[in-house]
């Protein structure tokens, strides 16, 4: 059965909170790792862009940048102690 | 407030002289704002002490967005409190930076309102720089800044706020309307300005013709430069008046031509434009006798950088020519082939100047189904890129049949 994007936004919120403090993922992190494991069923990058977008918007995940930039969890800004 | 100005001795030193000086901005600032204050003390303590007293955030942002927010942190803060969050914001500039006065004042009460009063018009991306305010007040911004119709702008792996020279709106010699490529970038793009997507920054930066006033060969991962086709539009009579009037056409002239393409016999300058470079050296030196071609467009470059992770880097050729003509669909499907194969491909951090270097030029035009033209060759018989298969098969064909 197809996915919605509400099911990639979801998939992905679990790397981001399993990745979170272990790795930092950037959004084509995110996608490949979408494509990869539901491509089958008609997820592609467009369809992964959706998701990141309802996941950031939903401010479930915040964009962060470390010298790049990361799509993580929410947290208090190190630098701001 | 003047009263609690600090003394900065150090800092003095840089009001001296005839040009402007930034101290005396922010020591104006200082009359009626407290961040200024704090901002001029936590300055003269660097100077005196060699040190710099910055932290850089990378969280802070407005919601929904991925960049245009820097975040800055005094290192400081129980002794300039009034600093101890200093970000800064990008605001995406209008094209050509055009505005009128009403437009630049509300911006200004704005920033006096919510941040320390500020600015720094533009910075080096091209965006208007709005430096000093705290995280509360990175929303109230946004949303004020939006009531007059501005975005911010790109900063962190997006697409950075496009730029232009003046273009068509103030200069004879632009051969597109750098102002509405730039604009029309800017809106079909959207996501990927604020939704950081690639493995690292990607700029564009339009100049309207070969003088490149806004050095997008140097600075721009794309670079989109006005040229022409055609022949130099020659008016003789022109040219002849530059020379009674005392141009030594020859050596300011015909000498200093890259191509060696011209030549003056005393009383015509006749232009090979086969060997042209469109480099506008002779257009510069006798503007009135000398015009780019009628059939105009632009010439699209890939690859520069300043130094950061590896050197820098100039643009190279990537299309020799191509009409720039809305809706710009052979710009844009380039682009997006483009983003596609660096996006999936390219290594955190690296430049599409750099991935291209890493993979070989022959290799990435294979991925964007590019064909090689000669005018990407760089230099001649030291470029790196273009290879083609066909040889390679008979080569190896040759080998396996000597051994």
């Amino acid at each position: 059965m197809a996915k919605t994007v509400d099911e990639i936004a979801e998939a992905m919120f679990g790397m981001v909170k399993d990745a979170q403090g272990l790795k930092k993922l950037k959004p084509m992190d995110l996608t490949k790792a979408m494509v990869e494991l539901y491509g089958g069923e008609g997820v592609d990058k467009k369809f992964c862009k959706l998701a990141i977008k309802q996941l950031i918007d939903s401010g479930r995940c915040v964009y962060t940048y470390f010298g790049g930039s990361y799509i993580e969890l929410p947290h208090s800004e190190g630098a701001a102690n | 407030m003047a009263d609690n100005i600090p003394k900065t001795p150090k800092l003095d030193e840089l009001e001296k002289g005839r040009w402007p000086s930034f101290v005396k901005e922010i020591k104006m600032a200082a009359q009626k704002s407290p961040m200024a204050v704090d901002l001029l003390g936590q300055l003269e303590q660097s100077y005196d002490e060699k040190i710099g007293y910055w932290k850089h955030g990378g969280i802070v942002g407005v919601m929904g967005y991925g960049g245009g927010v820097i975040g800055r942190y005094s290192n400081l803060p129980e002794k300039y409190p009034n600093i101890s969050h200093f970000h800064t914001m990008r605001i995406n500039q209008p094209a050509g930076w055009f505005y009128k006065t009403e437009a630049l004042r509300k911006v200004c009460d704005i920033w006096e309102k919510h941040g320390s009063g500020l600015t720094n018009m533009h910075g080096s991306t091209g965006d208007i720089i709005l430096l000093g305010t705290k995280t509360d007040e990175l929303e109230p911004t946004f949303a004020e800044l939006q009531k007059i119709d501005f975005d911010i702008g790109g900063s962190g792996s997006d697409l950075r706020t496009p730029s232009c020279c003046c273009g068509m709106a103030r200069c004879e010699w632009a051969c597109y309307d750098t102002m509405a490529l730039t604009h029309d970038l800017t809106m079909h793009y959207q996501d990927e300005l604020h939704r950081p997507a690639f493995p690292y920054k990607f700029k564009f930066k339009m100049s309207g013709c070969p003088n490149d006033c806004v050095a997008s060969i140097a600075r721009a991962d794309m670079s989109v430069i006005g040229t022409w086709r055609d022949d130099i539009q020659v008016d003789p009579d022109a040219v002849r008046e530059y020379a009674d009037k005392g141009m030594n056409i020859e050596s300011d002239v015909v000498d200093n031509c890259p191509a060696k393409c011209m030549s003056w016999d005393g009383k015509e300058l006749h232009i090979d434009n086969s060997f042209c470079v469109r480099c506008m050296h002779c257009i510069n030196v006798m503007p009135k006798a000398l015009r780019p071609g009628k059939d105009r467009g632009a010439t699209v470059l890939i690859g520069s950088k300043a130094p950061i992770i590896e050197g820098a880097l100039l643009s190279s050729v990537f299309l020799p020519f191509v009409k720039v003509e809305p809706p710009y669909t052979e710009i844009k499907d380039l682009v997006d082939k483009i983003w596609d194969v660096w996006s999936e491909e390219g290594k955190n951090r690296e430049r599409v100047g750099e991935f291209i270097q890493r993979v070989g030029l022959g290799n990435f035009l294979d991925a964007i189904e590019l064909d090689p033209v000669p005018e990407m060759v760089a230099h001649p018989r030291e470029n790196p890129y273009v290879f083609y298969e066909e040889y390679f098969e008979e080569d190896e064909g040759e080998e396996e049949e000597e051994s």
